[in-house]
């Protein structure tokens, strides 16, 4: 099931917490976890701001690093979760 | 045949003149690391053999060889001689993991300037304090990260030059700073290395006191003749190992032995620039036929979580000796890494202020699964009674871990702070902050720290830093900071915090102030949790008492009470 402006809302939340105002924009398929974007620590406040802002909630193994590598991927995960509430 | 022999022969017949007649250096020589891993090598005839294979996130790959580092070196230290920088002065490297990070520490050496590396990952607070304190005369960074140096410009008055590696020229050049390309820049043959001697100043690392601010820990380049001989003897470096140190030369383990030992070895070392995932390392591992691994207890456990199978999936063959530092190494990982990869993790000790591996297991020892091993030859460590600030008589009991400070790559002095240097001394004893006790046979076992500092995935988080940034946060009145047990990282940062009037605990505030901590100081010290309480538990004289809320986060007992208010 497809969330209409998911895809967005993730890029700008990720674009204004985890980058510098003058870096270069991102694109739904940039590494964020394998670019060095995001790293562990960090998945946990984007992990955190997913959950609040579709009220679901994402266990430790399914929060992998290979499933928060990029805007494209986090979707898929939330729109998994928000398909099984 | 491991390159130490037998450990107990060794300590028969330890001397570190070992180290420095294979390094070919007496007492009263000219000693420069930068020299030292470079030009020294290809003089002895490897400079056509590779240095150093990189790749970066995007696959992007490089390869140097010692003849090229010994250029590039050469190029980067007569750049920053060419700006007017002095030997002496304190030049920070704030950068990811890319070639430029490992040649301009080496280059940084060669010019006679102090390197002080800095984990790309901090914020525009933590960067400010560490250039701050140590007068940083410049900064050598990428364009992603010049923007957090901007933001505190006005407020470092020593910081004359931010050198951009790889400026583009897409956007102008901003105050104070300059393009530097390695690629394009003219590779300099002849370079004067600056004849810095045994205890001429070479690295400040940063690294986090329980009350104060961040300490600048202060080595010399003597601290080559430990690092060498220990990466040698404890990581069983030899001449034909692809070595792979999966530490960030943000840290220590980084540089010393992500950097100078291994250089130094002359070792074919390999750096893979891209964030944590199982199927990447394990690739790379085999990519790159990597032989000897050093990695972290943190990694480790996150490898067993992704599972046995993944393993199987590649080429591991290649590894020969696998070891690990930063925290304490669990039994349960050291058993897994023989299961999956036919050969333990050997667990190594240090700081940053040792500068040098000071306990270990060594190749040809047994491994005693949990435990820290044996101190290295020439070190002479001991659990004290903290109460006389003598070893204990017996083995057994659990005390303080005090090391005899002589050992070559020992910290000099925190950077303008000796008194706090001369605190880390009791009875003759160095005190590392660590707990542990010793079994029957001279083994040292990890019992946990002797103060507040937070181990967090192998690194130390001050809580008093945290919680002074906290309270920068507007809704934020008071807070304590604590550890709390994790799987994966050793211990996390958990902050309780009480709010102002006119604010009400909430998930949103809740992110948000993980956010304003993350970015502030770093993602190491963003509470993973933040505990919204109407009071703090304090003594009567208004301290608050975090040792009741640690004890409470552990399920330990929480002691006496009698000092507390409203008990």
């Amino acid at each position: 099931m497809a969330i209409e402006g998911l895809k967005d809302i993730v890029l700008k939340y990720v674009t204004k917490e985890y980058l510098e105002d003058d870096s270069e924009p991102l694109t739904y398929d940039t590494p964020l976890i394998s670019g060095g974007i995001v790293d562990s620590f960090s998945m946990v406040s984007l992990k955190r701001f997913l959950e609040n802002k579709y009220a679901i909630q994402i266990p430790d193994d399914k929060a992998t690093p290979e499933a928060f590598d990029s805007v494209n991927k986090i979707a898929t995960l939330v729109e998994e979760f928000v398909a099984k509430k | 045949m491991s390159n130490i022999g037998s450990y107990d022969e060794r300590l028969k017949n330890f001397s570190w003149q070992i180290a420095e007649k294979e390094l070919g250096w007496k007492p009263g020589d000219v000693l420069n690391i930068g020299w030292h891993c470079t030009d020294r090598i290809c003089a002895q005839g490897k400079g056509s053999k590779v240095a150093l294979h990189w790749e970066g996130f995007t696959g992007a790959e490089k390869t140097y060889t010692y003849n090229d580092i010994r250029l590039a070196t050469n190029t980067i230290g007569a750049f920053l001689r060419g700006l007017g920088l002095q030997p002496g002065e304190r030049v920070c490297l704030f950068m990811d993991r890319i070639p430029e990070l490992y040649l301009g520490f080496l280059g940084i050496l060669k010019m006679g300037g102090i390197a002080q590396p800095l984990f790309s990952a901090f914020g525009d607070e933590s960067l400010f304090v560490r250039l701050s304190n140590a007068e940083t005369s410049a900064v050598v960074t990428q364009k992603k990260h010049a923007p957090k140096v901007r933001k505190i410009l006005d407020k470092l008055p020593h910081l004359r030059h931010i050198i951009v590696v790889d400026y583009d020229g897409v956007a102008p050049l901003k105050d104070r700073e300059v393009a530097f390309s390695l690629e394009k820049a003219a590779p300099v043959e002849k370079f004067g290395v600056h004849p810095t001697l045994a205890e001429s100043p070479s690295v400040l690392h940063y690294t986090s006191g329980t009350t104060g601010m961040p300490k600048g820990v202060q080595h010399v380049h003597y601290s080559l003749i430990s690092q060498y001989l220990t990466a040698k003897w404890v990581l069983d470096l030899r001449d034909d190992d692809i070595y792979w140190c999966t530490a960030d030369p943000g840290w220590v383990t980084g540089t010393s032995y992500g950097i100078i030992a291994p250089f130094a070895l002359g070792v074919t070392q390999c750096v893979l620039d891209a964030g944590f995932s199982a199927e990447a390392w394990y690739k790379w591992i085999e990519k790159r036929r990597v032989s000897m691994w050093y990695s972290a207890p943190t990694a480790i456990r996150s490898l067993m979580k992704a599972g046995d199978e993944i393993v199987k999936k590649f080429d591991l063959s290649s590894l020969r000796h696998l070891a690990s530092v930063g925290e304490p190494l669990n039994s349960e990982a050291v058993v897994w890494s023989e299961k999956v990869f036919g050969k333990p993790f050997y667990d190594t000790y240090w700081q940053t202020e040792t500068g040098c591996i000071v306990i270990g297991n060594y190749p040809g020892m047994e491994v005693r699964p949990g435990s820290m091993g044996k101190p290295f030859p020439g070190i002479t460590g001991a659990v004290l009674d903290p109460s006389k600030n003598e070893p204990y008589p017996a083995h057994g009991k659990i005390g303080l871990v005090g090391l005899k400070y002589d050992w070559p790559s020992r910290m000099r002095t925190y950077w303008n702070n000796k008194e706090a240097f001369e605190k880390k001394f009791r009875g003759g004893w160095y005190i590392t902050g660590d707990r542990s006790k010793l079994d029957k046979d001279g083994y040292f076992w990890f019992a946990g720290r002797d103060d507040d500092i937070i181990n967090t995935a192998g690194h130390l988080v001050s809580p008093f830093e945290v919680e002074s940034a906290l309270l920068e946060h507007p809704a934020v009145a008071e807070s304590a900071v604590v550890s709390k047990p994790d799987p994966i990282n050793l211990e996390v940062v958990k902050a309780f915090v009480t709010l102002k009037p006119g604010f009400a605990p909430s998930k949103d505030l809740d992110l948000d102030i993980m956010n304003f901590i993350r970015k502030k100081l770093s993602p190491l010290a963003m509470p993973q949790e933040i505990e919204f309480v109407p009071s703090l538990p304090k003594t009567r004289s208004g301290k608050i008492m975090r040792r009741i809320l640690h004890a409470k986060e552990w399920g330990e007992e929480i002691g006496d009470t009698s000092t507390l208010e409203n008990d």
